[in-house]
This record gives structure tokens, C-alpha cells and sequence, in this order.
């Protein structure tokens, strides 16, 4: 698994469309396929989302990584339909599921996640007004994907102690010892960023 | 969640929220675990969001949710398998996603109304979190199915698990806190 996300990289039109007004696009594709229930337009959208992928041409693995899904996906909420309400339901509903799904695949293998944050950091200016610091979300991206390589040799090393105490089974041995060190290695990063002057700015604010 | 939209939390508290999300996504590292016979894997991220809130209180838990749904969103493979991206927003279990929100909040606001809560309240509050998980998810897996049989029993089958994982988190939560009292309304 690709730990910096699910890009995958390309040199596409899709791939070289910026971040933002892809992102709109996606946004109504997703919520007209989850209004219409026309099986016809329902078809049409998935065919339209399938041309995407042929023109954006991610790497094999990746495209039957998402195919995958949705074929679980698929003959699972469309057996229970079939079984339940009907074969007019259950192609709707399959459909609609597919393209959306799809679509939204589409748009998080072609954009990368520096380009999703800054076009969000944009697209938030405006509530700048309002008391809200979109440049704080590239810190928080940063911060925790280092807090998730952390906490996961954290919860490496509890467990090989778990293990070593003849406790490998309980999961109450495991988890309070993670929580723990997890909870404590917040208090450390709380007085690494003190220390650095991030959340002075507006200290005030703890009173609230 | 505050009423007032916040600039910024201090670094305590932006702090608790990056690991917490972070440690919710960790919990995603986990492979799932077959209980009995069912042949439902018991996927231990879901419980987080209560876990969490019983952990830190409504405040810092729901800001760790949004955060992680945040880096979620923008497509980073936080949830458990790997998944990520806006997909698992508009697929039929979008509403699960959506209610980690709502179970976040209703697990911390309940368990911080004791300074040391006991574990009657923290079942009681992880209980009313998944609860608040179900009232968002099952709706939206409603619309999606288009008829609530459909979406109710698709959805039982996940009980019983996750009754197991609200015990596991009160159980935790309470070790925890005997440990390191004082964290539920943050350290002043």
C-alpha cells in the first residue's frame, strides 16, 4: 500500500485538470446519479465514467482494486434488492452505485493531495472572515500522517510486550497500554508545538 | 461542538485532536477478527469514534472525526483496508462515515458528565455512541436501497460486534482513565 496516498500518478487530461473545478464536476455527477433513477441515464453515466478511466489510464492494479469493490458492493446491496424489492430497484440502485463510486475513485486516482488541499484552502477563503485558518490544514495533514507512522510503532511495540507477557489474547492487555502511550504521546506533541509558538496566536481561546 | 466557530485550537488541544485521528486510523491497521461462527469480520475502527469520545470528551473527539474524515476525504487511505478517497462518502455506507461525527459527540458529551465516570456511564455513553452511528447510517443506507427492510437488515448483521466492541471500549476507557485521570474535559 502506497502510504501517501491513493494517487496514482500520470500525465492525463484528467490528471493535468485542476484540482478545484474537478472536484465540482465530480460533485455533480455524484448527486445526479444519486437523484435520477432513469436505468437508461443511470447506464450512460457509468459508460461516461468508464471513458474517464480510459482516458486517465491508472496502472492495472489499481483500476481492479476499485473494481473489486464494487463488484462486492455490487452483488451484495443488489442481492439483498433483488431479494427484497425487485430487479427495477436492484439495476437502479447498482448502477447509480457504480457510477458514483467510480466517479469518485476517478477523481482521488488523478488529483494529487497537495493539489486537494491547496484547492480547498481556496475554495475556504472566503470563511477567513469568520474566524477560520485555512492554511492550518496543510499543518494538520503533515502532523498526522507522521502521528499515524508514530502510533503505529507504538502499537508494534505494545503488542510484542503483550505478546512476551504471555497476554497475546486479551485484548484489554493490548489496548490500555496503547491508549496510554498513544494519550501521552499527545501530551509530548502538544509541548513540541507549545514550543514552537503554534496555538499561541490565540491562547485566549482556551477560556471558551 | 462549540457554538461558536473556533480560529484555531491551542496546542494541547490540536495536539490531542492530530493524534487521536491518527490513532483512529491506526485502529483501521488492524485485520479483522472472526468471532464465532458468523462469517462477518469484526473490523475494529468503527470503534474509535466512541472510544475516542469516552476517551477525551465530545470537544477534542468530534474535532479528531472531522479531521480524520478531512484527510479521508482528500484521499488518504486512512480507513481500515486502505480505503480513502471521496468514494466511501457516497457509497451506500457514507452514513456510517458521517455518524462517527454525531457518535463522537454523543459518547463524549455523555461520559463527561462525571468527573471520574465509573463503567456503568462509559458503557453507557460507547452504547450511546454507536447508537448515534446507526440513526445516521441506517437512513442514508435507506436512500441508497431505497426501502428501510433493506437497509435494516443489512445492517444486523453487524450487531452483535459491535455490542462487543462498546464493552471493549468502556473496559479500555475506564483502565485508561484510572491511569491518566483528568483527561475527559482537558487538562487545565
Amino acid at each position: 500500500m502506497n502510504p501517501l496516498g491513493l494517487y496514482a500518478p500520470g500525465t492525463s487530461p484528467l490528471h493535468r485538470a485542476p484540482a478545484g473545478p474537478k472536484l465540482l464536476v465530480l460533485l455533480v455527477v455524484v448527486t445526479l446519479v444519486v437523484v435520477r433513477s432513469d436505468v437508461g441515464w443511470l447506464a450512460g453515466a457509468c459508460g461516461l465514467v468508464a471513458v474517464g478511466y480510459a482516458v486517465a489510464r491508472p496502472p492495472w492494479a489499481r483500476v481492479w482494486q476499485v473494481a473489486r469493490l464494487l463488484l462486492v458492493l455490487a452483488v451484495f446491496v443488489g442481492g439483498l434488492q433483488l431479494w427484497l424489492v425487485g430487479p427495477q430497484a436492484a439495476a437502479v440502485t447498482v448502477l447509480s452505485l457504480v457510477a458514483a463510486l467510480a466517479a469518485a475513485s476517478l477523481f482521488t486516482l488523478t488529483t494529487r493531495i497537495d493539489a486537494v488541499v491547496a484547492a480547498v484552502e481556496r475554495g475556504l477563503g472566503p470563511l477567513r472572515r469568520f474566524g477560520v485558518r485555512p492554511e492550518r490544514l496543510g499543518l494538520l495533514v503533515g502532523l498526522t500522517v507522521q502521528a499515524v507512522g508514530t502510533l503505529a510503532a507504538i502499537a508494534a511495540s505494545v503488542r510484542e510486550a503483550a505478546v512476551a507477557r504471555g497476554a497475546g489474547r486479551s485484548p484489554t492487555a493490548f489496548a490500555v497500554p496503547f491508549v496510554v502511550r498513544t494519550l501521552r504521546h499527545a501530551d509530548e506533541l502538544g509541548e513540541a508545538l507549545a514550543a514552537r509558538g503554534v496555538g499561541d496566536e490565540d491562547a485566549d481561546e482556551r477560556t471558551g | 461542538m462549540s457554538d461558536r466557530p473556533r480560529a484555531a485550537a491551542p496546542a494541547a488541544d490540536l495536539a490531542t485532536t492530530v493524534v487521536l485521528a491518527a490513532f483512529i486510523a491506526v485502529l483501521g491497521l488492524f485485520p479483522g477478527v472472526y468471532v464465532g461462527a458468523s462469517g462477518v469480520p469484526i473490523v475494529v475502527q468503527n470503534m474509535g469514534p466512541f472510544l475516542a469520545g469516552v476517551l477525551v470528551g465530545a470537544r477534542r473527539a468530534v474535532f479528531a472525526l472531522l479531521l480524520l474524515l478531512a484527510l479521508v476525504a482528500i484521499g488518504l487511505p486512512l480507513l481500515s483496508g486502505g480505503r480513502g478517497g471521496l468514494a466511501p462518502f457516497v457509497g451506500p455506507s457514507g452514513g456510517f462515515l458521517l455518524g462517527w461525527i454525531l457518535s463522537a459527540l454523543v459518547s463524549g458529551l455523555i461520559a463527561q458528565r462525571a468527573r471520574r465516570p465509573g463503567l456503568p456511564l462509559l458503557l453507557l455513553a460507547a452504547f450511546a455512541g454507536l447508537v448515534a452511528d446507526y440513526l445516521v447510517g441506517i437512513p442514508w443506507l435507506a436512500v441508497y436501497t431505497g426501502s428501510w427492510s433493506t437497509a435494516v437488515t443489512g445492517s444486523l448483521v453487524f450487531v452483535p460486534g459491535d455490542l462487543a466492541k462498546v464493552v471493549i471500549a468502556a473496559l479500555v476507557a475506564s483502565l485508561v482513565h484510572r491511569a491518566l485521570p483528568g483527561r475527559l474535559v482537558g487538562r487545565t
